[in-house]
C-alpha cells in the first residue's frame, strides 16, 4: 500500500488526544477522591478545575466536528458496524458534554459554590434542592461508569481493527 | 511450511491470520487489564486498600448509633435557625472576605447535639454544635461547624474513628466499655490531654449561653496579602433559660422558648495566632494572652423544625470558604469535608422522617 491513510485534521487529532488524557485522568481522580480522607479536599479542587477545562474543550470539539469531513472509514467496516460507530461517537460526545454539566449542577444544587483554579467562583446552574442534588449525584456516578465502558469499547475496537484486520484504523487519529 | 489446507480465516471480506488475531486480542486484553485495573484500584476495589475511607466512617457511625435513614451520621439531632451577621469592619484587618466588610450578611444555621441518634435525649454534657452558613447560597458564602468545647478531642482522622468506636455504648450498662475507653486514651495521649482542657470548661446550662468555637485553625488573608493564623469563637451575649428535665428535648425546648421571646446574639471573636502556635493540631489550646478581635454580632431571629430547603439540607462543610479565608494543613479539615460529603449524599437519597425537635409542639 502506497497511499497515505486519510487522517483527521491536526486540530481534531490534538483535541481528541487532549480530551482522552484529561478524561482518563479525571475518572481516576474522581474514583480516588471519593475514597480519600486526607487528599479529599485537594482532589475536589483539582477535579472541578479539570472538569471545567474538559467542558470548554468539548464545546470547542463539538463545534470543530462540523468544520470538516470525517476521513473515510477503512473498507473493513461493514454496514452494521458503521451504525455502531456513529452511535458510539454520539454517545461519547453526549456524555463528555453532560458529565461536567451534571457535576456543576450537582454542586450548585447542594448550595455550595463551584470554585475552580483555586479561587474562580462559577455561577450556580441549578437551584438549591437536596432531592435534585441526589438525582444529579447519582447521575454523575452512572455517567462516570458509562464513560469507562464506552471508552473501553472504543479503544478495544480500534485495537482490533488496527492489529487484527490491519486496516490502519488508528492512523486516522495519530500524528 | 507444509500444512494441511484450511479455509483461510476472515472477518467479512477481510482476511485474517492467526497471528493477527492473537496480537489484536492480546493488545485488547492488555489494555483492558491496565484500564479496568486502574479504575478498580482508584475505587479501592483491589489492592491493599486505604486504611480509612469515608465508608469506614459511615459504617463506624452505623455500628455505634444504628441506622437512621435521612439524618446526618453525626450531630443527627438538631433544629434550624436563621438570622444576620452585623460586621463592624474590624475583621478587615485580617481578612478580605466580604462577610467582614462593615454591613449585614444573612445567616442560616443549625443547633445540634453530638452523636448519630436523632432521637437521643438531651444530655447536658453532650457536645453542642452550631453550624452557620453566611451569605448562603452565594459564591461568597462561608460555612463553619462549631462546638461548645475549648479544644477538639482528636488531632487525626484515625484518632476520631478510634474514639468513635471506643465510645460505643454497651447495652447492658448504658455506658461505653471502660476498658475500651482507657485502651483508647492510652493509645491517644493527645485526646487524654484535650479532655483535661475540655473538662476545665464545664458546659453552660443551655444552647443560648454556650460559646461555639471553630477549633480548627484557618489562615485569614487580608487585602495586602498577609496571612494570619486565626481561630474563631462566637461568644454568647445572654444567659440561657434552664433546660426542662421532664422531656427528651430539654435543651432544645428551652432554646425554642427563649427565641420566641426575642433574638439571641453572639459576638464573633477572631483570635490571632502567632507563627509558633499549633495550627494543625486542634487538641492544643493557644496561649490565653493571644489578641482577639471583635468582628461583629451574630443575631439569630427565627427557629424552625428541620425541613426541606432549610438548614436540614445544608452540609456544614468547614471547607466552604470565601476568598480571604484559607484552610490550614490540619488533617481533620479534609477528613471532615470527605465524611460530611458521604453523609450528605447518603441522607439526601433516603426517605425522611420528622425530626425529634418540632418547634411548633414546644409549649410556651
Amino acid at each position: 500500500m502506497t497511499e497515505r491513510a486519510a487522517r483527521y485534521p491536526v486540530r481534531t487529532r490534538m483535541l481528541h488526544w487532549l480530551t482522552a488524557i484529561l478524561i482518563f485522568a479525571m475518572l481516576l481522580i474522581g474514583f480516588t477522591m471519593v475514597n480519600s480522607i486526607g487528599s479529599y479536599a485537594w482532589l475536589v479542587g483539582v477535579h472541578m478545575t479539570i472538569g471545567i477545562v474538559i467542558l470548554a474543550i468539548v464545546v470547542v470539539r463539538v463545534a470543530n466536528r462540523f468544520t470538516h469531513r470525517v476521513p473515510k472509514l477503512p473498507a473493513t467496516v461493514g454496514g452494521f458496524e458503521r451504525i455502531l460507530i456513529v452511535g458510539s461517537e454520539l454517545t461519547l460526545y453526549t456524555v463528555m458534554l453532560a458529565q461536567p454539566l451534571v457535576g456543576w449542577a450537582m454542586v450548585s444544587a447542594s448550595g455550595r459554590p463551584v470554585v475552580v483554579f483555586g479561587s474562580v467562583r462559577l455561577p450556580r446552574i441549578a437551584p438549591f434542592n437536596a432531592d435534585l442534588y441526589f438525582v444529579l449525584r447519582q447521575a454523575h456516578s452512572v455517567l462516570a461508569y458509562l464513560l469507562v465502558a464506552v471508552i473501553a469499547a472504543h479503544v478495544s475496537a480500534v485495537l482490533l481493527h488496527t492489529l487484527t484486520m490491519r486496516d490502519r484504523m488508528l492512523s486516522r487519529m495519530t500524528f | 511450511m507444509s500444512q494441511p489446507a484450511k479455509k483461510p480465516l476472515s472477518w467479512g471480506d477481510t482476511p485474517l491470520t492467526r497471528r493477527s488475531i492473537l496480537i489484536g486480542l492480546g493488545a485488547v486484553g492488555a489494555f483492558l487489564v491496565v484500564d479496568l485495573g486502574a479504575v478498580a484500584y482508584a475505587n479501592n476495589w483491589i489492592g491493599a486498600g486505604r486504611d480509612l475511607t469515608r465508608k469506614t466512617f459511615v459504617d463506624g457511625f452505623t455500628t455505634v448509633f444504628g441506622l437512621h435513614p435521612g439524618f446526618r451520621k453525626n450531630h443527627a439531632k438538631g433544629v434550624a435557625v436563621t438570622g444576620l451577621f452585623d460586621s463592624n469592619g474590624n475583621g478587615r484587618q485580617l481578612s478580605k472576605a466580604a462577610v467582614f466588610r462593615p454591613g449585614r450578611t444573612p445567616v442560616t444555621g443549625r443547633f445540634s447535639l453530638t452523636g448519630g441518634n436523632p432521637d437521643v435525649a438531651d444530655a447536658p454534657d453532650a457536645a453542642r454544635g452550631l453550624g452557620l452558613a453566611f451569605a448562603f447560597p452565594d459564591g461568597t458564602q462561608w460555612r463553619t461547624a462549631m462546638l461548645n468545647l475549648a479544644v477538639f478531642p482528636d488531632n487525626s482522622a484515625q484518632g476520631f474513628y478510634d474514639r468513635l468506636l471506643a465510645s460505643k455504648v454497651v447495652p447492658s450498662t448504658g455506658k461505653p466499655d471502660p476498658a475500651a475507653m482507657s485502651a483508647f486514651l492510652a493509645a491517644h495521649p493527645e485526646t487524654a490531654a484535650a479532655i483535661t482542657v475540655i473538662k476545665a470548661h464545664p458546659p453552660t446550662p443551655g444552647f443560648a449561653d454556650s460559646t461555639y468555637s471553630g477549633l480548627n485553625t484557618f489562615y485569614f488573608v487580608n487585602d495586602a496579602g498577609v496571612r494570619t493564623p486565626v481561630r474563631w469563637s462566637f461568644v454568647p451575649q445572654q444567659e440561657a433559660l434552664a433546660a426542662q428535665r421532664d422531656t427528651n428535648n430539654g435543651l432544645f425546648d428551652a432554646l425554642v422558648r427563649q427565641m420566641r421571646g426575642g433574638p439571641l446574639t453572639w459576638r464573633l471573636m477572631l483570635t490571632v495566632g502567632s507563627k509558633d502556635d499549633p495550627a494543625r493540631d486542634p487538641t492544643l489550646p493557644w496561649p490565653p494572652d493571644r489578641r482577639s478581635i471583635d468582628a461583629g454580632t451574630l443575631t439569630l431571629t427565627t427557629i424552625e423544625t428541620e425541613a426541606a430547603g432549610n438548614a436540614r439540607d445544608i452540609n456544614f462543610d468547614p471547607l466552604v470558604l470565601p476568598d480571604g479565608i484559607e484552610p490550614s494543613d490540619d488533617p481533620l479539615l479534609s477528613a471532615r469535608s470527605a465524611v460530611y460529603a458521604a453523609s450528605y449524599r447518603a441522607r439526601t437519597g433516603q426517605p425522611k422522617t420528622p425530626s425529634a425537635v418540632q418547634v411548633n409542639e414546644v409549649s410556651s
